[in-house]
């Protein structure tokens, strides 16, 4: 298979993160706007929206590109919502790129907006026996942390993680955090400080899990030539990688109570997070080696570690050295989450993974201001979306 | 164990002396699946429709393990009124090749865990509803004697 034709990132737009529990589309609808405004498009010109869906705010989540595309305004353009866990936003921008590639439509907008509760992220209400991701809260008490504390605990016992290696990572984004205007939390912390706060699942504290925030982030996708005429050198989306697992999936994922058995079908070479960002790298014809920057999902501080792997930044085992040599770190060789990531953003579940694409769109063009990796060519989203949908995009000038 | 007691799930685990985890596995291409799989096979390249009921492993090693020092939100059911601590660990199955989560037997905590330690299978009160104990599958740690 050949690389496909880029399409372009023509704008992007984000309304901050924080917690205030407005409608999660008035975020939507801001977001939208921000992004028209930077591409440079009216709305009425835009003939296609994806949406990433919401499950906490009834029927206008389950529609929400319906629902952010009436309050703009209907214009008649198509709509599609895409739900994908974590990974809806890709599922959506998937969508739009595939449409655009098509030759069915030259703009597209797509959209993920999120407004949260606070605490654990809970299943919604009623009585579900044959649903999972109920089932292991009623049947176990395992809530998304607990998920993230046995990958951290593994890295520990097969790698010599400390708990010192992962408070730095915390460290670290707060630090590139620290000047993002999108960004809810904006404050330097101490190794000590992160050690200091409380234990939520062992081996991981308070500061090492994300938050759940309200949020929203839009990007305007076009045609190549639809951008030429607009912007000279527009960034450019090279590969979306939404692969699922194969079979056996041996590595525990959350919302499961168990792995795949392994008893009668060999494991796959790639394990399911490996090859979310292989698909990527396969479809561009770029590799990790040309990576300018990462935007990596950090639920947890460990976890931004198994993904330095999981993308190809290091071999297994070798991450916390990546970290503790300062490789990640704006200034370094390939900085990760210079957004300052989960960890300064807390999550907006539909908003996450199209807020990536916003981060690194910022970063290629040199507009990421306080923050920016110099001379950044090229960048890479990755995430991961609970009933096995992988999320990523590479991104290039 | 009291006749008021009940298993939290229908059909996941036996309640007798020396419990089993209840699965199924394919006919056709040996597959074992936890819970329970019926209908079709998962294994793509096999197209069983048939399952026969199996008892799994009741002994493994742990593949890795934490605690919940928050009370997990509601559909969890807390056991009594202030929460607890509990520890959760996740338990590899060497003939079933397969790793299975479950709660840590009460009175053990992440202290008494290591990556590779070997665990078996009990059956403990989770919750009460009305009066009813109502009864989940656990890992125990397993003393070993040097």
């Amino acid at each position: 298979m050949t690389a496909p034709e880029s399409v372009a990132v023509l704008g992007v737009g984000m309304h901050e993160w924080g917690k205030w529990g407005r409608p999660f589309h008035e975020y939507g609808v801001d977001a939208a706007l921000a992004a028209l405004d930077d591409a440079g498009v009216a709305w009425g010109d835009v003939q296609f929206v994806a949406g990433g869906e919401t499950v906490r705010n009834g029927y206008p989540g389950y529609v929400a590109a319906a629902t952010i595309t009436q309050a703009l305004g209907w214009n008649g353009a198509r709509v599609a919502t895409c739900y994908a866990a974590c990974a809806s936003g890709v599922t959506a921008l998937d969508a739009a790129r595939a449409r655009i590639l098509a030759g069915l439509c030259d703009v597209a907008l797509v959209v993920g907006a999120d407004t949260t509760p606070k605490g654990f992220l809970a299943p919604v209400a009623g009585e579900r026996w044959d649903d999972p991701d109920w089932l292991r809260f009623r049947l176990l008490g395992a809530t998304n942390p607990t998920y993230f504390a046995l990958y951290a605990r593994r890295r520990m016992d097969l790698y010599g993680a400390t708990d010192a290696d992962f408070a730095k990572v915390k460290v670290k984004n707060a630090r590139h955090g620290l000047h993002n205007p999108n960004a809810r939390y904006r404050k330097e912390v101490t190794e000590d400080e992160v050690l200091a706060s409380p234990m939520v699942a062992d081996p991981l504290r308070l500061l090492e899990i994300c938050a759940t925030s309200d949020g929203a982030a839009a990007v305007v996708l076009t045609s190549m030539d639809f951008a030429r005429k607009r912007a000279p050198s527009p960034v450019r989306i090279r590969a979306v990688s939404t692969v699922t697992p194969r079979f056996p999936n041996t590595v525990i994922e959350m919302p499961n109570f168990s792995t795949d058995s392994a008893a009668a079908l060999a494991p796959p070479e790639l394990t399911f997070r490996d090859s979310i960002a292989a698909a990527a790298y396969e479809e561009a014809g770029i590799g990790p080696d040309e990576l300018s920057l990462a935007e990596v999902y950090d639920l947890s501080t460990a976890l931004e570690l198994d993904w330095y792997e999981n993308i190809g930044l290091c071999k297994p085992g070798e991450a916390e050295k990546l970290l503790n040599d300062g490789d990640t770190t704006i200034g370094g060789r390939v900085p990760v989450n210079p957004s300052g990531g989960l960890a300064c953003f807390g999550e907006a579940v539909p908003a996450q993974a199209i807020a990536q694409i916003c981060e690194v769109t910022w970063q290629l063009r040199g507009q990421a201001a306080g923050r920016q990796v110099e001379g950044a060519t090229a960048g890479l989203t990755v995430n991961q979306g609970l009933f096995g949908h992988g999320s990523a995009v590479l991104l290039t000038t | 164990m009291s006749t008021t007691a009940v298993p939290a799930v229908e059909g996941w685990f036996t309640t007798d002396a020396e419990p089993h985890l209840l699965g199924t596995r394919c006919t056709t291409c040996g597959t074992v699946f936890f819970p329970r799989a019926s209908g079709f096979c998962r294994n793509p390249d096999c197209r069983g429709r048939e399952f026969e009921d199996v008892e799994l492993s009741r002994t493994g090693t742990v593949w890795s393990y934490t605690d919940a020092q928050y009370q997990p939100p509601p559909p969890y059911l807390p056991p009594s009124d202030g929460h607890e601590p509990f520890a959760i660990a996740a338990v590899e199955l060497a003939a079933e090749q397969v790793v299975i989560l479950g709660q840590v037997a009460k009175g053990y905590g992440v202290d008494d865990l290591s990556v590779g330690a070997a665990v078996e299978l009990v059956v403990e009160p989770l919750y009460e509803v009305d009066g009813v104990e109502h009864l989940m599958y656990r890992w125990k740690p397993v003393q070993v004697t040097s």
